[in-house]
C-alpha cells in the first residue's frame, strides 16, 4: 500500500473517533485538535493495528503527536 | 488501576507553559479542579484524617465514630494479638529499623522468616520482599523487560506496572481490559524472537472484577511468553489456600511471577515477588528499586511473617469475608445502585455514581452518616466513571452490613441517586 491508500484508510478510521468533525490535515495533532484521551487512543490504534496487521507501542506513539506523523509510521511498517 | 486522585495510572506529560510562569504552572488545570470542588462545599474526600483507629472495621474519623468500607484491610488483621505481639518483640529484639539496603547491612533474620512464609503460602521456590508492592512491580518489571522486549498489558493496569514498564524501556503494547482476543492479537505480531512478557492482574481494584486468567495465560504461553501476575487483592481469600486467582484458575503453575503486598490481607507494609524460575535468586543483585532502597523495619517484617502463617488457615475467615461480599452486593442492588459488576467476583464492590459531581455529595452524606468509602474519579477510573468503592472486611459483622446498607439509603435517597 503507497502512502495515498494508507492516507485514505486511516482517514476512514479516524472519521467515527472525530466526534466534533474536525477537519485533518498533514498538521493535526491528536491530542490538541482531536482532543483524544488516553482510552480513545489505544481504541483507534487498536483499530489502525488490525487493519495493517502492525504494532505500534506506546514508545512509538510517543513520537507521534500529528497526523502526517502517523501515516508515515504506518506506511513505513505495513511495507516491512 | 489504583486510588490516584487527579491523574490516571498510565503516566501522562504534562505540557509546561512558556513565559512568566514557572515549573508548577503544569499542575494549574488540577489546582483549579480541585478548588472548584471545594469551592461548591463538600467535605473534602482526600483529607480525611482518622484520629483514633478502634478496629479493623472502625475508626474516629473527623471527630466522628465511623464504619471503614474503604480499606484494603481484607482479612482483618491489623489488629490480630498474634501479629501484634510479634511486632512488639521485634522492635524490643532488633530495634526500629535497620538503616540499611537488603544487599548490605539491611537483611535481618526477620527478613529470611518472611520469606520463608511466602515461599511455604504459595508452595514456590524463591521469595524476595520489597519496601512497598509499587516497588515489587517497579523492580521486576523494569529488570526483567528491558530495551528490545516486548510488555503486553491490560490497560487497566496499576500505576505500579505502567511505571516499572517505562523504568525498563521495554516496548509497551497495552490491550483493552480483559479482552483476550485483542490479547493474542499483540502477541501474534510480536517478532518471534524478541523476549515477551505479558502482565496482568488477578483482580483489578477499581471495579472489582476479575481476570479471565485461564484464557489468557493460555495464550500467553502459545506466544512463548513469560507471565506476571499481580495479586495484591486477593491474597488471603481467592483460591483453595487464598493464593489468588491464579490458583482459583488453576494455573498457578503456568505463572512465572506472582507480585504481592503485605499492606492489605497482611495488614501491614511491603511487597514481595514469588517464582520458581531457576535463576530467579539474580534479581537480589541487579533489582535497583530492591538494592537501592533500605529494607523493611524488624518489626514490619516479624508482623508479615505472623499474619502470613495465620492466613494459611484463615478459612473460617474467608468464608464470612465472601458471605459479607455477597451480602453487600445483593443489598446494594435491591436498593437500586448501579455497581461494577453483576456478580461479586472480590472484596471490591463499586458503585458507580452519575458524575462527580453527585459522587462527592453522596460520598459527603456516608461520611456524615458515619460511613468511610473510597471516592474514586477520573481520570484514576476505567471509562471515566465515578466510583464509591466499597472494600469489605472479614472482621465486618453481619449487623455490620446491615448498618452499612441502611446508611447506604438513608444516603442515597437524601442526594437523590436512588
Amino acid at each position: 500500500m503507497d502512502r495515498a491508500e494508507v492516507d485514505a484508510k486511516i482517514r476512514e478510521i479516524a472519521e467515527p473517533f472525530n466526534k466534533k468533525g474536525v477537519t485533518i490535515t498533514e498538521d493535526t495533532s491528536f491530542q490538541n485538535d482531536l482532543e483524544f484521551d488516553s482510552l480513545t487512543v489505544m481504541d483507534f490504534v487498536a483499530e489502525i493495528e488490525d487493519e495493517f496487521d502492525i504494532i505500534i507501542s506506546m514508545n512509538q506513539q510517543a513520537e507521534i503527536e500529528k497526523y502526517g506523523q502517523l501515516v508515515d509510521a504506518v506506511t513505513k511498517m505495513q511495507a516491512d | 488501576m489504583s486510588e490516584g486522585i487527579s491523574q490516571p495510572d498510565q503516566p501522562q506529560t504534562l505540557e509546561g507553559h512558556k513565559g512568566d510562569k514557572d515549573l508548577f504552572s503544569k499542575f494549574d488545570d488540577i489546582i483549579a479542579m480541585r478548588q472548584g470542588l471545594l469551592d461548591s462545599g463538600v467535605e473534602d474526600p482526600f483529607n480525611l484524617v482518622m484520629e483514633k483507629v478502634l478496629s479493623p472495621t472502625r475508626a474516629i474519623c473527623n471527630g466522628r465514630e465511623t464504619i471503614l468500607l474503604g480499606t484494603y484491610n481484607y482479612m482483618g488483621m491489623t489488629f490480630d494479638p498474634d501479629v501484634v505481639e510479634a511486632g512488639k518483640q521485634a522492635l524490643a529484639d532488633f530495634g526500629s529499623g535497620t538503616t540499611g539496603s537488603r544487599v548490605l547491612n539491611g537483611t535481618y533474620q526477620g527478613h529470611k522468616d518472611v520469606e520463608e512464609a511466602l515461599k511455604d503460602f504459595y508452595d514456590m521456590d524463591h521469595a524476595m520482599v520489597f519496601s512497598t508492592g509499587y516497588q515489587a512491580n517497579l523492580g521486576i518489571i523494569s529488570t526483567i523487560a528491558g530495551k528490545g522486549d516486548y510488555i503486553v498489558l491490560d490497560i487497566d493496569s496499576h500505576a505500579s506496572i505502567w511505571d516499572g514498564c517505562a523504568m525498563g524501556n521495554a516496548e509497551v503494547v497495552p490491550f483493552k481490559h480483559n479482552d483476550i482476543e485483542a490479547m493474542e492479537k499483540r502477541l501474534r505480531r510480536i517478532p518471534g524472537d524478541a523476549g515477551k512478557l505479558v502482565i496482568l492482574e488477578g483482580v483489578y481494584s477499581m471495579l472489582g472484577d476479575v481476570a479471565p486468567l485461564k484464557e489468557m495465560i493460555a495464550v500467553a504461553k502459545k506466544y512463548g511468553a513469560m507471565v506476571l501476575v499481580d495479586e495484591a487483592h486477593s491474597m488471603g481469600f481467592i483460591g483453595e489456600n487464598g493464593r489468588g486467582v491464579v490458583e482459583s484458575a488453576g494455573v498457578i503453575d503456568d505463572v512465572d511471577f506472582i507480585i504481592g503486598t503485605f499492606s492489605k490481607s497482611v495488614g501491614t507494609v511491603g511487597g514481595f515477588c514469588v517464582s520458581n524460575h531457576p535463576k530467579f535468586e539474580i534479581m537480589r543483585l541487579v533489582c535497583r528499586p530492591y538494592v537501592f532502597t533500605a529494607s523493611l523495619p524488624p518489626s514490619v517484617v516479624a508482623t508479615a511473617c505472623t499474619s502470613i502463617r495465620k492466613l494459611m488457615h484463615g478459612s473460617n475467615k474467608r468464608a464470612h469475608l465472601w458471605e459479607n461480599s455477597k451480602n453487600l452486593h445483593k443489598g446494594l442492588k435491591d436498593l437500586g445502585f448501579q455497581l461494577g459488576t453483576e456478580e461479586p467476583q472480590s472484596a471490591i464492590i463499586a458503585v458507580i455514581m452519575p458524575d462527580l459531581q453527585q459522587g462527592a455529595a453522596m460520598w459527603e452524606a456516608l461520611i456524615q452518616n458515619g460511613l468511610y468509602v473510597n471516592l474514586a474519579r477520573p481520570p484514576a477510573t476505567p471509562a471515566n466513571m465515578t466510583l464509591l468503592r466499597c472494600s469489605l472486611c472479614a472482621e465486618h459483622s453481619e449487623e455490620e452490613v446491615g448498618e452499612i446498607l441502611e446508611i447506604f439509603e438513608k444516603s442515597g435517597k437524601a442526594v437523590g441517586i436512588i
